[in-house]
């Protein structure tokens, strides 16, 4: 049962999102048929475009994964993306010329400074919790703004690339930290394989280690949790690290990878958008890789139509959007389902 | 008397028409290797009370939750008489059928959503989401002719998370009753009730049966069942053993055909109490919504003995009981645990001291239900370098240490990965003793060990408590049932409204006085 609808539910929701697209694609003048053969050309069309929806699945592997570990924990960190730009801020605070070496010893120290600085973000609202009982959806949500607006003005100061024209975004990252490319000319980037490589490492974590077994009783039962000896606050500042640094490798992976440079749109909502992926995942590390493949392929594919119909770029963001809410929808579906069944076990 | 929706009163055992009003032919079932229930038939006169009895797993409840639609049988037909006598064929796996067919079910664990209140609950799936103010003042005029009727008491506008279990048991059976069951099923109606609940629930099942209600009830307590059945059916493995009329049977014929043998009693040599191992010095506690209060309660729990507290429960037991697990930091007072003192006992403190804690909830405090049946059996030792290397589990070892213990306490499931809440009741009970008990703790906190266990695990647990005590170890049994207590205990205390007291008598009358608030000085 789990596992089919763990499949079907993601594939059903999104020929609905299509579906419902079809609306807005018909209100905007647009052919419905060829609008959607060119969205299906965008995703897999080409070396290009499939390295390109490879490139857009990279920030959210890690965004979902920091969701699906503090989730697993019933930690609810909904500040992703605020994670993601104190991460990308770390980099570039170490990546621009604070110092300088080989790569071997450049990108470590960049995945590890943003790493550090996603978790510092997520630090402050699982104290709150631990200490007063702060509901951590509120000061994790809150946060993100604050982050941002806090990014806003180290890019208008100190952050600020003098040469750069007056526009509020940083130095460029130094060629030794900047994560290597995996296809020439592409854009594709070693974030993509980094973020793969975490998702098992989560998924290892989780399954085989005390540590994961901790994290997972007191998602599942905090009070027998606790009974059973476990220190269920110190288990989730653990959690709350953990998925931190894995957000804040996002902010990495992008500025380090992609980018180049931080500016203030970095992202267009990884940090949320990550919510939906490890939702879509079932809260699986490796489901996440999936989820992340699938709705970069809307992103991508929504973007690739809007620009070739000549539709407004906005329509794309409105096709997106309503991807999200029906996989969301299905995603609550299926959870709901579960329950259902689960329920009359005694 | 305002007469109940069912049919003609009819005396209990004297069938108004001929032939059952329920019968259920050839119930089959299978969880994968498992046959949870084997071709079972089972007949239900109308106004007749059947006890369902059988060992823990047996299938009790599985063969319920065939009868409700919550199962879907891989075989076998349920036929329900109405009242002008048409026989009808129940559609399988549908709750909404059963409830057509006029059958209520009380669950084994409650299925009341805990934030809303009475009414709400009872209306939930019977009355359209946004009823009118109108229909819900006429449910509520209805609900009170039920009451009144069944006297089953329960004010509607509380919210069901202000309410003791045995409240809760109560709303249950009217909510059964507003949707005009004519066969009620109760599924370990009196597992979590104290004696004084139970008999008052049977007293208004009783009345609901004179008015024609039939009755299939599941439990563990022989002596409930001799008193208030008129027929008994038993199952053991998934298989109907037999039956026979409740005037005909005694304990030792039930327990025969439960578990096939003799039903070996308890004897206890007494104890040899020797250095105090855990000492409690006038340990008080304020009252509050979570907890009842306890006043300067001091006690001493000496090696290789077993102390028991009896009381009704809510006087303080549980607070005792989360003081001694370190769930709960005393506002006074003093505990020592091996002649030094403990400032701050807390769960993972208390295990390294050796404390053994059975849960009396076991589904909040006992078992992480979504984990596995092995990893609930290793949860108290992630420490232990059994169970660990570095930090990764060894789960090999560990699967290999579950099956052992599931061999050695007869745990009946699927196997170690099983997911825990699969577990019948009583297996859930016997993996969490056999978790403590491996641990060979020197002190054992034993609230309600035997809830929910059929006899002979009953009695199981009772020698593995004495051989532990004749190892050494310190038991502090906490228990409803008196008998148990008088049973095991070679110390008596009576709880009473948060205070404690000694008692060297054995005689249930002086010792339910003190529970009573007779004579507790
Ligand atoms: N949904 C399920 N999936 C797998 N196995 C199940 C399921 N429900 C019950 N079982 C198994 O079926 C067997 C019978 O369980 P059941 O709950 O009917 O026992 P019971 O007679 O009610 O026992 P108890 O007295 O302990 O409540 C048990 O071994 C249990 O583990
Ligand atoms: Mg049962």
């Amino acid at each position: 049962m789990r596992p089919w609808s763990a499949i079907l539910i993601p594939v059903v929701a999104g020929l609905a999102a299509l579906l419902l697209s079809a609306i807005p694609l018909a209100f905007a003048g647009a052919p419905i048929l060829p609008a959607y053969a060119q969205m299906v050309a965008g995703v897999f069309g080409s070396v290009f475009t499939a390295t390109e929806t490879l490139t857009r699945a990279t920030p959210l592997i890690f965004t979902g994964l920091a969701a699906a570990i503090a989730f697993r924990a019933r930690f609810w960190n909904i500040g992703g993306e605020g994670q993601l730009y104190l991460g990308a801020l770390a980099a570039v605070w170490v990546g621009t010329g604070m110092i300088d070496g080989p790569p071997i010893l450049m990108i470590p120290l960049v995945l590890a400074a943003g790493a550090v600085a996603g978790a510092v973000g997520l630090l402050g609202p699982a104290l709150l919790k631990t200490r007063f009982g702060a509901d951590e959806v509120v000061t994790s949500l809150l946060l993100n703004f604050i982050i941002l607006i806090f990014v806003q003005m180290m890019l208008e100061g100190p952050f600020k690339d003098p040469m750069g024209l007056g526009w509020p975004q940083s130095e460029p990252i130094l060629d030794s930290a900047a994560l290597p490319a995996l296809v020439d000319r592409m854009r594709l980037h070693a974030g993509f394989l980094i973020g793969i490589a975490a998702a098992f490492v989560a998924h290892a974590v989780l399954a085989y280690t005390v540590w994961g077994f901790r994290a997972r009783a007191v998602g599942d039962n905090a009070t027998a949790a606790r009974h059973a000896g476990i220190g269920v606050r110190r288990t989730i500042l653990g959690v709350a690290i953990a998925s931190g640094a894995c957000a804040g490798l996002a902010g990495v992976s992008e500025v380090a990878g992609l980018k180049g440079y931080l500016t203030s749109d970095l992202s267009p909502g990884f940090g949320y958008a990550g919510i939906v992926v490890a939702m879509l995942a079932g809260l699986s590390p490796i489901g996440v890789i999936a989820a992340s493949l699938f709705v970069a392929s809307v992103f991508v594919g929504a973007d690739s139509m809007s620009r070739a119909m000549g539709v407004s770029s906005f329509l794309a963001d409105l096709i997106v959007s309503m991807s999200l809410i029906c996989m969301l929808v299905g995603g609550f579906f299926a959870r709901f389902r579960l329950r259902l069944r689960a329920a009359p076990a005694p | 008397m305002t007469s109940l929706a069912p049919g003609p009163p009819v005396g209990p055992g004297t069938p108004a028409m001929p032939g059952p009003i329920l019968a259920m032919r050839g119930m089959t079932k299978r969880f994968g290797p498992l046959l949870a229930a084997d071709s079972i038939d089972l007949d239900l006169n109308q106004g007749e009370v059947l006890a369902l009895l059988g060992e823990n797993g047996a299938g009790k409840t599985t063969l319920m939750n065939m009868l409700f639609g919550e199962y879907t049988p891989d075989a076998g037909e349920v036929r329900i008489r109405d009242p002008s006598g048409n026989e009808e064929v129940l559609p399988p796996g549908q709750p909404q059928a059963a409830i057509a067919a006029r059958i209520g079910m009380v669950h084994q664990h409650f299925t009341l959503a805990e934030n809303l209140t009475v009414l709400d609950n009872i209306l939930l799936g019977t009355e359209p989401p946004f009823s009118s103010r109108r229909s819900r003042r006429r449910a509520r005029a209805r609900l009170h002719r039920l009451m009144e009727a069944s006297g089953l008491n329960a004010s509607l506008d509380v919210r069901i998370r202000e309410l003791s279990v045995g409240e809760r048991q109560r709303i249950e059976i009217l909510k059964a009753l507003y949707r005009e069951a004519r066969i009620l099923v109760l599924d370990e109606p009196t597992a979590v009730l104290t004696p004084q609940e139970a008999d008052s629930l049977f007293g208004a099942v009783r009345e609901l049966v004179r008015e024609g209600l039939s009755v299939i009830f599941i439990s563990h307590k022989l002596r409930e069942v001799l008193a208030f059945s008129d027929r008994i059916m038993v199952l053991r493995h998934g298989r109907r053993m037999g039956e026979m009329p409740t005037s005909e049977a005694d304990v030792g014929k039930i327990v025969r055909m439960m578990v096939g043998e003799e039903h070996a009693g308890v004897d206890r040599s007494p104890g040899e109490p020797s250095a105090p191992a855990l000492v409690l010095e006038k340990v008080s506690v304020p009252s509050s919504r979570a907890q009842r209060a306890l006043f300067e309660v001091s006690l001493t729990i000496h090696e290789a003995e077993i102390l028991g507290i009896a009381g009704v429960a809510g006087n303080g037991q549980s607070t005792l009981a989360q003081i001694i697990s370190g769930l709960l930091q005393p506002g006074e007072g003093s505990i020592s645990i091996g002649g030094k003192n403990v400032r701050r006992l807390t769960p993972a403190r208390a295990l390294r001291e050796g404390i053994g804690r059975i849960p009396e909830d076991r589904y909040q405090d006992g078992i992480v239900a979504d984990m596995s049946v092995a990893e609930n059996i290793v949860i108290e030792r992630l420490d232990s370098p059994e169970i660990q290397r570095r930090g990764i589990l060894r789960r090999a070892a560990i699967a290999t240490h579950a099956e052992f213990l599931i061999d050695a306490h007869d745990i009946r499931c699927p196997g170690p990965h099983a997911r825990t809440a699969l577990l019948s009741g009583g297996n859930i009970q016997k993996l969490i003793l056999a978790r403590v008990l491996e641990a060979q703790p020197g002190i054992i906190l034993a609230n309600q060990p035997t809830r929910g266990l059929d006899v002979r695990a009953a009695g199981e647990v009772s020698r593995r408590l004495i051989a532990a005590r004749d190892r050494g170890a310190g038991v502090l049994l906490i228990s409803e049932d008196l008998d148990e207590v008088l049973a095991l205990s070679d110390r008596i205390l009576v709880m009473q409204g948060g205070r404690i007291a000694e008692t060297k008598s054995r005689d249930r009358a002086v010792i339910g006085a003190m529970m009573t608030g007779g004579s507790v000085g």
